[in-house]
């Protein structure tokens, strides 16, 4: 989980009306931790036409310093989005427990 | 004490007042029946520069507590009012202030919930909305409109506190009275509440801050417990602030207000202006030698269970007269709370339930005499069973 969530604040420590003073503090939020099936990206077969950088709604996909797009699995939620927009069908789902 | 100057004026503009003199930064506000005098009495000033405030026309109430939510959240001091179906709107966004710890004041003008179309007043619409986290105070006349307006500025905003405050008073049978009112001028009114809201925190692009964010269920009660505990130590705050007020005004406060309670037997309960009249028509009773007192409660949330089990050690049975329904439950919502808070104590009183004066009909001094009758009658029996008695109701 979160962490936020892993600190386990109490009623006296939370800060007033949970209000979050640091900004930007929505990256550490581990939103990659309720993910079903993650997708695997097959890099041979990937055209780098940057669609899936495109559709992610989470911004989980980068173009790597390789000039290879990789996913960020901290915050990929499994949408499958990606590997339903893959032209070239480079990204695969696959169950977590597998 | 000071020679403050003796006026007549109508309840409302004694709100209106009261927030001009508070030099409230910000009102956001959405004209309804029988709240809309307050808000163009406000208009008025800003129109005229009598006050420099900035007035948000809406287009509905929701969207009027939500800009005074917005408004408050930037360290401003806010003030709005409302009334019946416009509370019932808002009703989502006000649980939203009470959460972020927005000290907005808000004037309710008590009235009656459609269906059917009703304008006039009872107290249907504040006690749907009860829960929702705020301070809760009845006033029954315009000195209590207007001293109580002032002083809820500075309970909301003491950093012990930080909740709104809501300031009812009954629509029409208070809000269109005009009343004689001891008014405070602007000397005495800075001398009480700082010029300005001085806010610890607040939200600016110079420091960025994220409210109202998600809140998983590992995190979501301890924000709630944080509320509830805020809720209920404001009373000590609320009792010092109406101490300071008395100190310099002369004007004291409490809780509830006891009327002829010192040796009666039964006692009559209720909030707002109908309090009055109950006092007329426990003078006459007592004239006819019945032993009957009146209490009105003005302090609703946080409900002050202490003050009430002491008023009530002393009677053998007391009559909540409520103005609202608590529908399917347990009669009259203020009935259900002093039965409830009753229940721990020892040789409590007996305590009945009546509800009367719905959508705007009076209360009468022959209704409140046989509530009090009612009451004696139980003050004389053996325990008090579960009964909810309607008044003037044809059946």
């Amino acid at each position: 989980m979160s962490k936020l969530s892993e600190e386990k604040p109490n009623v006296k420590t939370l800060p007033i009306a949970g209000i979050i003073f640091v900004p930007g503090s929505a990256k550490e939020y581990n939103t990659g931790s309720f993910r079903n099936q993650r997708p695997i990206l097959d890099a041979k077969k990937c055209t780098k036409c940057g669609m899936c950088w495109v559709y992610c709604p989470d911004g989980a996909i980068y173009l790597n310093s390789d000039k290879v797009y990789e996913i960020n699995l901290k915050y990929c939620k499994g949408c499958g989005i990606c590997a339903e927009e893959c032209a070239p069908k480079a990204i695969k789902m696959v169950d977590e427990e597998e | 004490m000071v020679l403050s100057k003796r006026i007549a004026i109508e309840c409302s503009h004694a709100a209106s007042l009261a927030a001009k003199l508070a030099n409230v930064d910000v009102i956001a506000a959405y004209p309804i029946t029988p709240q809309t005098h307050i808000v163009e009495r406000l208009a008025e000033y800003v129109a005229n520069g009598e006050l420099d405030a900035e007035y948000i026309n809406v287009e509905s109430e929701h969207s009027a507590m939500s800009a005074c939510i917005g408004a408050s959240a930037t360290g401003a001091r806010v003030y709005t009012s409302t009334a019946g179906q416009g509370l019932a709107l808002m009703h989502e966004m006000l649980f939203i202030a009470a959460g972020n710890r927005l000290p907005i004041v808000m004037g309710v003008a008590n009235r009656s919930l459609s269906p059917n179309l009703n304008i006039w007043g009872d107290h249907s619409d504040m006690m749907a909305s009860r829960d929702c986290g705020w301070i809760q105070i009845y006033a029954e006349n315009a000195q209590e409109v207007f001293d109580h307006t002032i002083q809820a500025f500075k309970i909301a905003e003491d950093e012990r506190v930080l909740l709104p405050v809501a300031v009812c008073f009954d629509g029409f049978h208070v809000t269109h009275v005009i009343e004689p009112l001891i008014a405070l001028d602007q000397e005495e009114v800075d001398r009480f509440l700082p010029k300005h809201r001085k806010a610890a925190y607040r939200l600016t692009p110079d420091q960025p801050s994220t409210w109202g964010s998600v809140a998983s269920p590992d995190i979501q009660t301890e924000l709630k417990v944080q509320n509830e505990w805020a809720l209920n130590a404001s009373k000590d705050v609320i009792l010092e602030v109406w101490r300071e007020f008395g100190d310099l005004f002369g004007r004291y406060y409490a809780p509830l207000e006891a009327y002829r309670l010192e040796d009666a037997e039964a006692a009559i309960l209720i909030s707002g202006g109908f309090a009055g009249t109950g006092r007329m028509a426990v003078d006459k009773m007592r004239k006819e030698g019945k032993k009957i007192g009146l209490i009105k409660l003005r302090l609703y949330r946080p409900f002050p269970i202490q003050e009430v089990r002491e008023v009530l050690s002393g009677v053998r049975s007391v009559a909540v007269v409520d103005r609202a329904i608590s529908a399917g439950g347990l009669g009259g919502p203020v009935y259900g709370d002093i039965r409830n808070i009753l229940y721990d104590v020892k040789d409590r009183p007996a305590v009945l339930s009546f509800i009367a004066g719905l959508g705007g009909r009076d209360i009468t001094v022959k209704d409140f005499i046989r509530i009090g009758d009612r009451a004696l009658e139980a003050a004389s029996a053996e325990g008090g069973e579960h009964k909810v008695e309607f008044i003037q109701v044809r059946m």
